[in-house]
C-alpha cells in the first residue's frame, strides 16, 4: 500500500522529468534511422531494421534507467523532501521499493512507447506481426529492471555522477562478462579458480540479449529462456536487498 | 504530567572530512515534553537543534540514549502514526499542486478517500492557502511553502506536532498566523515541540523552554521559573527638561527632538525623576519597567560558554 503510493509519485516525478523525453526522441531518431541504414546494406534490410532497433530500445533503455534511476533517491535526500516521508509510518525499505517500482513502471511506459515504432516499421517492411520481437523486448526490459536496481543501489549512497558511472560500468561489465569463459579455457591451475570465481560473481547480461536468434531467425530454447528470466529476477532481489541493508542504517543529513 | 516525547542522554556525533574526525555534535541530550504543552527548543544557530529533531524522527540514529514517543520506542511506526513534522526550510515535490501534494501524505497514512478531500479542504482553510491550492509548488512563495508544509504537518491530525523554525522567512503577518494556529493545536490538546532562535516568538506561546547551546541542554523547565520578575530598571521619556538637568537621575541614553530617554535603576529614582518633571511642568512620554528577558537570559547563556 504505502510502496503503491511512493511508486505512484515516483512514476508522476520520472515522466515529469525532461531527460526522459530527450532520451525517447533520441530513440525514436535511432529507431527510424534503422531504415535510412538498411537502404545502404547489401542483404536482408528487414534484418537490419530489427537489429538496429532492438539495439536502440535496449540502449536508451538503459540511459533512462540509469539517468533518471540514480538521480531519484539522491535528489530526495538533497531536497530533504526525504524528511518529510521518514518521519512518516513508513519503513525504509518501502521508501527505496517504491522508487524502485515507481521507476519500473515508468520503463514499461518508456520501452512500450520505443517498441511501438520499432513494432509498426518492422510491420510496414514485412506486413506480419513476430511474436519472437515482443519476447525479445521483454528481455530487454527485464535487463533494464535489473540495471535499475543497480541505479538504486548506488544512489543509495553516492552521488548521481559517480552513481551513473557505476551503474554504466556494472551495464558494460554485464556484456562483455561472457568473454572470461574463452580466458577459463585457456587458464590453468589457481587461475583457471580464480576466473572462475569471477565469472560467476560479475553480472552476466549477454542472458537476455536475443537479438541474434531473433533477427536470424534461429531457435530460441526454453531452458534457456526460463533460465534468463529467473536469472534475471534473481540478481534484481539480490541487489534491492543491498540497497535495502546500506539504506536502512544511513544517516539524512 | 505524561511525558509524550522523552530524550534519555542521547549522544550523536558526525564523522567529517578526508581524514575522517569525529565531531560531537549533541554531548547528551535529556529533555521531556508533557501532553497538551508547547514545548520551546531554542539555541544558536549550530547548537544542535536540528540534529535532535532528525534523531527524534529517525533521519538520523543517535549513537548512544534512548528516545521515547508515546512511551514507545522512536521508530516504532506506532509511535511515529501520531507524529506531524515541518522541517527548516520545507522543499517539497515542486512539480505537485498544494492539493495534490496532501492528498499524497494523507495516503501515506492511509486515510480514507471522503475523509482525505474533508480534511485537505479543512487544512487549506487553517493555513489560509485555499485560493493557490491547484498551483503546483514551484510557483509558491517561501510563506505559501511554509503554510502549506504545516498543513502537511497536521495531515494525520498528530498527538505530537514538531516544527523546526517554524517562523523562519515569513513576514509578521504570516508569523502571527502561524503562531495562532499553533496556540489552537493547544486548546485542541495537540502538544507542540518546536524549535525556533527567534526569542520573542517562544517568549509569547510556549509554556516551557530547554536552551541549548554547544550540544548541550543548559537549563529547562517552565517560562516564568527562568525569568526573574524583578525589576532590572527603568526607562522614562521625557521632554520639557535641559540634558544638565536631569543628569544625576540616570543614564541618558539618547536626546531626539526634546526628548530625553533616560534609563532609571531604582524605584526611588523613579521617583525622584516624576516629581523634577511635574515641578519644572515637563511631559512623560512613556514610563516602562524591564524585566529581564528570555533573551537577556539566552544572551548570558551563550556568553558563559
Amino acid at each position: 500500500m504505502t510502496v503503491n503510493v511512493i511508486a505512484l509519485n515516483t512514476f508522476k516525478e520520472a515522466v515529469r522529468d525532461r531527460v526522459l523525453y530527450l532520451l525517447l526522441f533520441f530513440a525514436a531518431v535511432s529507431i527510424i534511422f534503422s531504415r535510412v541504414l538498411a537502404l545502404l546494406t547489401v542483404g536482408d534490410r528487414v534484418k537490419i531494421i530489427k537489429d538496429v532497433g532492438l539495439a536502440s530500445i535496449s540502449l536508451f533503455g538503459v540511459l533512462m534507467a540509469i539517468l533518471i534511476g540514480t538521480g531519484l533517491v539522491y535528489k530526495e535526500i538533497e531536497k530533504r523532501t526525504i524528511f518529510t516521508l521518514i518521519s512518516k509510518p513508513i519503513r525504509r525499505h518501502e521508501f527505496l521499493l517504491g522508487k524502485f517500482f515507481g521507476l519500473v513502471v515508468t520503463l514499461a511506459v518508456m520501452v512500450a512507447a520505443m517498441s511501438l515504432i520499432f513494432l509498426a516499421i518492422v510491420f510496414f517492411h514485412t506486413w506480419t506481426v513476430e511474436a519472437r520481437l515482443f519476447l525479445a523486448v521483454v528481455y530487454i526490459f527485464l535487463e533494464l529492471v535489473l540495471v535499475t536496481a543497480v541505479a538504486i543501489l548506488f544512489s543509495s549512497f553516492s552521488t548521481p555522477i559517480l552513481s551513473s558511472l557505476f551503474a554504466l560500468a556494472f551495464y558494460l561489465i554485464g556484456h562483455f562478462s561472457w568473454s572470461l569463459e574463452t580466458l577459463i579455457k585457456k587458464a590453468r591451475g589457481t587461475g583457471k579458480t580464480a576466473l572462475q570465481i569471477l565469472h560467476l560473481v560479475l553480472p552476466d547480461l549477454e542472458n537476455f540479449n536475443l537479438k541474434t536468434e531473433v533477427v536470424h531467425g534461429l531457435p530460441l530454447s526454453t531452458a534457456n529462456l526460463l533460465y534468463a528470466a529467473a536469472y534475471g529476477l534473481v540478481y534484481t532481489a539480490f541487489v534491492l536487498v543491498l540497497a535495502v541493508l546500506i539504506f536502512r542504517r544511513r544517516d539524512f543529513i | 504530567m505524561d511525558a509524550v516525547l522523552a530524550l534519555e542522554n542521547v549522544r550523536k556525533a558526525f564523522s567529517t572530512g578526508f581524514i575522517p574526525q569525529k565531531k560531537e555534535i549533541l554531548k547528551g541530550i535529556s529533555l521531556s515534553v508533557g501532553a497538551g504543552e508547547i514545548f520551546g527548543y531554542l539555541g544558536p544557530n549550530g547548537a544542535g537543534k536540528t540534529t535532535t529533531l532528525l534523531c527524534v524522527l529517525g533521519l538520523i540514529f543517535p549513537d548512544a540514549g534512548t528516545i521515547t514517543m508515546f512511551g514507545r520506542p522512536h521508530l516504532d511506526p506506532a509511535a511515529k502514526e501520531r507524529v506531524g513534522f515541518l522541517p527548516e526550510n520545507p522543499y517539497f515535490y515542486d512539480y505537485l499542486t498544494a492539493r495534490e501534494f496532501l492528498d499524497f501524505y494523507a495516503k501515506l497514512f492511509k486515510v480514507a478517500p471522503a475523509e482525505r478531500r474533508d480534511r485537505i479542504s479543512r487544512l487549506l482553510k487553517l493555513v489560509d492557502m485555499e485560493r493557490a491550492a491547484d498551483l503546483p509548488l514551484r510557483k509558491f512563495s517561501r510563506g505559501m511553502l511554509q503554510r502549506v508544509g504545516l498543513a502537511q504537518a497536521l495531515v494525520n491530525e498528530p498527538a505530537l506536532v514538531i516544527l523546526d523554525e517554524p517562523l523562519g522567512g515569513l513576514d509578521p503577518i504570516g508569523r502571527k498566523e502561524i503562531r495562532d494556529i499553533i496556540i489552537r493545536l493547544r486548546a485542541e490538546g495537540q502538544t507542540v515541540f518546536l524549535s525556533s532562535h527567534i526569542l520573542q516568538d517562544i517568549e509569547m506561546i510556549c509554556d516551557r523552554v530547554a536552551i541549548i547551546v554547544g550540544g548541550r541542554i543548559l537549563s529547562q523547565g517552565r517560562l516564568a521559573d527562568l525569568i526573574s520578575e524583578k525589576v532590572l530598571f527603568t526607562e522614562v521619556e521625557v521632554s520639557g527638561l535641559g540634558p544638565d538637568e536631569l543628569s544625576g537621575h540616570g543614564e541618558c541614553l539618547s536626546t531626539q527632538a526634546g526628548r530625553a530617554l533616560l534609563k532609571v535603576f531604582e524605584e526611588r529614582g523613579v521617583e525622584d525623576v516624576l516629581d523634577l518633571v511635574r515641578r519644572r511642568h515637563g511631559k512623560i512620554h512613556s514610563l516602562i519597567p524591564r524585566t529581564q528577558t528570555l533573551e537577556d537570559l539566552f544572551v548570558d547563556m551563550v556568553k558563559q560558554q
